[in-house]
């Protein structure tokens, strides 16, 4: 099995020349900012987002829904909805500013070629009336001169690589069950073989079984074809299937980036505490507890720290808004690690 | 014969070899054969008992749900409500059974129409059971203090866009309660909730749990998130309940293979999980329509016993007291 997706690997990387991916971070954000206008005002969907992504390595962003993860990730593909208010920072995939490519360049050169995206509800995005193998070869047809004998050989590869038997690439979508149509989904993000992959609630749809099928193939596809992954989850259990570094939101701030095995451990951020402290947990006794109140409205935040009406450690200076701190390893905004 | 009574008296919920199968036809008149979603499942509630049955999607559980509620009819077996047997030909024992069951949905915002406000949703259900107007009012009113949408008057007047995905979710939790039922299902009830408010919401279902002695009936395909609020789990696969015994047994010492490669699916948030892959059985659950014969585990067990799995039905096993398996491991 192991010997066989390495031959499938070399076999991916002849095809498209391109022996090896460049060096450096595949993706550095810098304060991305999103505000929506809507007719109450502007949403703060994004604020000030900044992190960088290591190549070959997968970073998981959680937070409540309602907190920007989704907006971020629309942010860094530019899949943007038509009421933006302000849409700022700067976004570098692999070295190179793609802020400044206009809309046309962006999606011919970047938007599933360099980045692909595993979006939410991903089971119920197939076209039913279209073949899956078509959808799945769709991205080569449609831009790059790919004829279509090779487009669907090379869909065979992915089919192959996701752990979906070929015949399959005959079947409509309904002829699918749950878990094979999310992985024909991640077989399409794979296509173009991107550098990046954003995942967002890939398996939030799921049952518990499928779910950790699919979450060894996504942990296979990623040793072996040296992938990034941006993993946006609510689901904090499945995120630290993939979490080389975890990045924590709350209401349209980052608040925590830590590495994995920190940030599981013992998160610094009262926000992260509080949120790992209500996963329930099933093989380790923990009574799980409950953050009292409901995020800040994103229409009129908060002047001070967002978190600061929830929070268990709240002092006086959280009045101020916090800068990010850095401690230790990780990067903290919260008036405690200053 | 006075204990059988006195048991009685205690149960509000008995099946005995339940089964829920739906037709299927072709051309419209022929029968094609049946889909059997629940095929022969045999529990008890008590009175104020919490059990949690877990499942994946297809092994039956909703059906299960419905029938007990009285939304599917039952094809075969016999179902006792608090020891009046239910006929679901019988729309006296429907009506009566709906009064007596509070459910509470998996999507709030799904389950609560978005034209109408909390009260008028809180008054639909007792305006259908008739009850006396004078009355509604200080029932509403009571339930929702329950839920702990406070201050009440507040409330009232919202629609569900303008609450939370926890507010809504005890909005739902409050409808059950109105008809002051005995018992109390819930489908997945805080699978759409945050994180954060999960357990909020088990808990608060909890406390009215018990200060009314209900009986509640989780149904769920996440054990991790209910096991501190329940006392049993029921693990279905395939239309039948494979294994029934109390919560920390199950957890600390699953028997059926099923129960075991289930669990060991179930993450916890340990930074560990990156470099480790799982094993899970290749495959997928089994048709409902020509289940496999013997065990309906058995072409993905790890553990079959050829000869045996492959060819019979297990009865069931009771290995440790109040531990009962549907597998020839045990035999």
């Amino acid at each position: 099995m192991r010997r066989n997706t390495r031959t499938r690997k070399q076999a991916v990387s002849e095809r498209d020349g391109s022996p090896a991916r460049p060096e450096g971070p595949v993706l550095q954000v810098e304060d991305l900012t999103l505000y929506f206008r809507v007719t109450a005002g502007v949403v703060k969907a994004v604020e000030e987002v900044t992190f960088d992504l290591a190549r070959g390595r997968s970073l998981t962003i959680i937070g409540e829904s309602g907190c920007g993860k989704t907006s971020l990730a629309r942010a860094i593909l530019r899949l943007l909805p038509r009421n933006v208010h302000t849409y700022t920072g700067t976004v570098l995939l692999n070295g190179a500013d793609v802020m400044k490519l206009s809309d046309e360049r962006f999606r011919r050169e970047v938007r599933w070629k360099k980045i692909s995206m595993v979006s939410q509800a991903a089971m119920n995005s197939l076209n039913p009336v279209l073949k899956v193998g078509f959808q799945v070869a769709e991205p080569l047809l449609i831009d790059t001169h790919t004829g279509k004998t090779e487009a669907y050989e090379r869909a065979r590869e992915v089919f192959d690589v996701v752990g979906i038997p070929a015949a399959f690439m005959d079947r409509y979508a309904f002829e699918l069950s749950g878990g094979m149509r999310q992985r024909a989904i991640i077989a399409m993000a794979l296509i173009t073989d991107p550098d990046l992959i954003i995942l967002d609630e890939p398996t939030s749809a799921l049952d518990v079984l499928t779910q950790a099928n699919i979450m060894n193939t996504l942990k296979g596809i990623k040793q072996e074809l040296g992938l990034s992954f941006l993993l946006i989850t609510h689901d904090i259990a499945t995120s630290s299937e993939l979490a080389d570094e975890v990045i924590c939101m709350y209401a349209g701030q980052l608040v925590e980036q830590s590495n994995g095995q920190r940030f599981y451990r013992e998160p610094f951020h009262p926000y992260s505490q509080k949120l790992m402290a209500s996963v329930p947990t099933l093989h380790v006794e923990k009574k799980p507890e409950f953050i009292p109140g409901q995020p800040p409205s994103l229409l009129n935040p908060p002047t001070g720290c967002r978190f600061a009406a929830r929070c268990h450690k709240c002092f006086d200076r959280c009045e101020q808004e916090p800068p990010t701190f850095k401690y230790e390893d990780s990067k903290v905004k919260c008036w405690l690690y200053e | 014969m006075s204990e059988t009574r006195e048991m009685q008296s205690n149960t509000i919920l008995s099946l005995t070899d339940l089964r829920t199968w739906f037709e299927l036809k072709r051309w419209g008149f022929i029968r094609a054969g049946y889909v059997k979603a629940v095929d022969g499942v045999t529990f008890e509630l008590k009175r104020g008992e919490a059990i949690t049955i877990v499942g994946e999607s297809g092994s039956g559980k909703t059906t299960l749900l419905r029938t007990i509620l009285g939304l599917a009819k039952l094809t075969g077996g016999e179902m006792l409500f608090a020891g009046r047997k239910i006929d679901s030909n019988n729309r006296r024992d429907l009506t009566w059974l709906r009064r007596q069951v509070g459910f509470v949905q998996q999507d709030p915002y799904g389950a609560t129409p978005p034209f109408m406000n909390a009260r008028r949703i809180l008054s639909e259900p007792l305006i259908v059971n008739k009850v006396p107007e004078r009355e509604q009012e200080h029932r509403i009113r009571a339930a929702l203090k329950e839920v702990r949408l406070i201050p009440v008057d507040d409330f009232l007047p919202k629609f569900p866009h303008m609450l939370s995905g926890g507010q809504q979710q005890r909005l739902v939790v409050a409808r059950a309660l109105l008809l002051r039922p005995m018992l109390i299902v819930a489908d997945e009830p805080v699978s759409m909730l945050d994180a954060s408010v999960r357990v909020e919401v088990l808990e608060l279902m909890r406390s009215i749990q018990e200060s009314h002695n209900l009986g509640v009936i989780y149904i769920t395909h996440d054990l991790s998130s209910v096991r501190y609020f329940s006392h049993r789990a029921f693990v279905m696969y395939a239309a039948k309940l494979v294994e029934k015994a109390d919560v920390k047994d199950i957890v600390q010492s699953p028997l059926h293979p099923y129960t075991v490669t289930l669990l060991n699916a179930i993450p916890d948030p340990e930074p560990e999980n990156v470099g480790r892959f799982k094993d899970i059985p290749a495959g997928e659950p089994p048709s409902l329509i020509n289940p496999p014969n013997g065990c309906r585990f058995h072409p993905r067990c790890l553990r079959i016993i050829k000869g045996l799995c492959d060819t019979e039905q297990p009865p069931e096993f009771q290995p440790a007291s109040g531990h009962f398996v549907e597998c020839w491991l045990y035999k």
